[in-house]
């Protein structure tokens, strides 16, 4: 969360309610909704690290809110973030283990745990796809998270799909 | 409910092997399956695990070297050529990859001649077409030919030429296999819109995204039925899930 608040700040400062409400703008209602309470969290330790600085505004008829601005240093540290190119997916790794160590213990089928891993996913691409139909289409940056995720999940369905070739002729 | 709620479709120890040059291949080896009316299912598995030469023999498209198809109940040993094309006409719909409609035709003709066929009135032919086309988003296609639209138009009047007879049941062999990611939404959307109102769809894919619109995914594998399953579409067991998937990682 530290990074896309600072990303979010470099367009000019605001407090942390209109943090919460511009990322789910753009993100859409399909990815999880940041908590508000994490939102300040991450704020207080961007301020402590001197990232950002906050300034508090009064309100007539309500608390003071803190508006918070980006320092030269926080400025420094998004160009870092975005000069560095982001880890690789990983492959399921657990999930992996499982596999692999299956067969030493004696406890699991092989097969039969690569059917159930594939039922979780194909549950979870049907939600994925609901998700897709209820969002608002115009939405493109929420539209290409949802295929984005889908197209990971694909990709884990296709080496399943592999593991099951390969393991299934060893049967 | 009656004990005798007839299956759309059920098949009973299905075998099916190719004998070309080379090894005979063993594509369908003991299958048996039921489709309850208003389901939509959907097969799914590597390319070469058989699951079209399955769709095939589910639609009388070729003949099982042993087991039985019974539609809506009915057994089909005995039936011929003529008896499965009359089916195909009134009781199954299908579509395929490759679209095939008839080159020649236009998009009224292709979807309408289905109807002719089965001895409906040109009258009811057209009205039919007509609202189809409407339904699947193709108003102003009539006249055109097939080869002037785009795959994702030609895989829509395929899906009306398929449904023009009210088929109890349809068929879908990868659909999506020859569109781009757009086109494989739109069939997607389609098939969920029909079967939302209560078309009993079997759908082949590898498209994993594709199969999750059905309500029950079979994986096919080597010519045999690995794992059959419904998808709930509920809350997954763990935290992970949905949110999982799309949280974005600091």
């Amino acid at each position: 969360m530290r990074l896309p608040l600072l990303a979010l700040l470099a367009r000019g400062p605001a407090h942390g309610y209109e943090l919460k409400q511009d990322l789910e703008q753009l993100l859409g209602s399909a990815y999880p909704q940041p908590n508000v309470g994490q939102i300040y969290v991450t704020l207080g330790r961007l301020e402590r690290a001197g990232l950002i600085e906050g300034e508090d505004v009064e309100q007539s008829s309500r608390p003071n809110k803190k508006v918070y601005h980006l320092t030269d240093a926080g400025r420094e540290a998004l160009r870092a973030w975005y000069e560095e190119t982001a880890d690789e997916p990983r492959v399921r790794d657990e999930f992996f283990m499982k596999l692999a160590l299956a067969p030493q213990t004696g406890l699991a089928d092989q097969i039969a745990l690569i059917n159930r891993q594939r039922r979780q996913y194909l549950n979870t691409m049907r939600q994925l796809s609901k998700l897709a139909a209820a969002e608002d289409r115009d939405n493109r940056i929420s539209q290409l998270l949802i295929e984005g995720a889908m197209l990971h999940l694909q990709a884990d369905l296709d080496w399943l799909e592999r593991c099951q070739e390969e393991l299934e002729e060893l049967q | 409910m009656s004990e005798r709620t007839a299956e759309v479709l059920r098949a009973e120890g299905l075998v099916k092997t190719h004998h070309g040059e080379g090894a005979p291949a063993h594509a369908v080896r003991g299958v048996g399956l039921r489709v309850a009316p208003g389901e939509f299912v959907a097969i799914t598995g590597p390319s070469g695990a058989g699951k079209s030469t399955l769709l095939h023999l589910l639609g009388g498209l070729q003949r099982p070297d042993a087991g039985s198809i019974w539609l809506d109940g009915e057994c089909t040993d005995g039936y011929g050529e003529a008896r499965w094309a009359v089916e195909r006409r009134k009781r199954i719909g299908i579509v395929f990859q490759f679209f095939n409609l008839v080159s020649g035709l236009s998009v009224a003709d292709n979807v309408e001649l289905p109807a002719l066929l089965a001895g409906v009135s040109p009258k009811k032919a057209r009205a039919g077409r007509e609202e189809l086309l409407a339904e699947l988003g193709l108003d102003g296609k009539e006249r055109s030919m097939p080869g002037e639209l785009s795959g994702g138009e030609q895989q829509r009047v395929a899906l009306a030429r398929a449904l023009v007879n009210h088929p109890p049941l349809l068929l879908a062999d990868e659909p999506a296999g020859s569109l781009d990611s757009k086109g494989t939404r739109e069939v997607m959307r389609l098939l969920s819109r029909f079967h939302a109102r209560g078309q009993t769809i079997l759908l082949v894919t590898h498209d994993a995204r594709l199969a999750s619109a059905a309500d029950r995914v079979i994986s096919f594998f080597d010519g045999r039925i690995a794992d059959d399953a419904a998808l709930d579409g509920g809350t997954p067991p763990r935290r992970a899930g949905t949110s999982g998937v799309l949280e974005l990682k600091d």
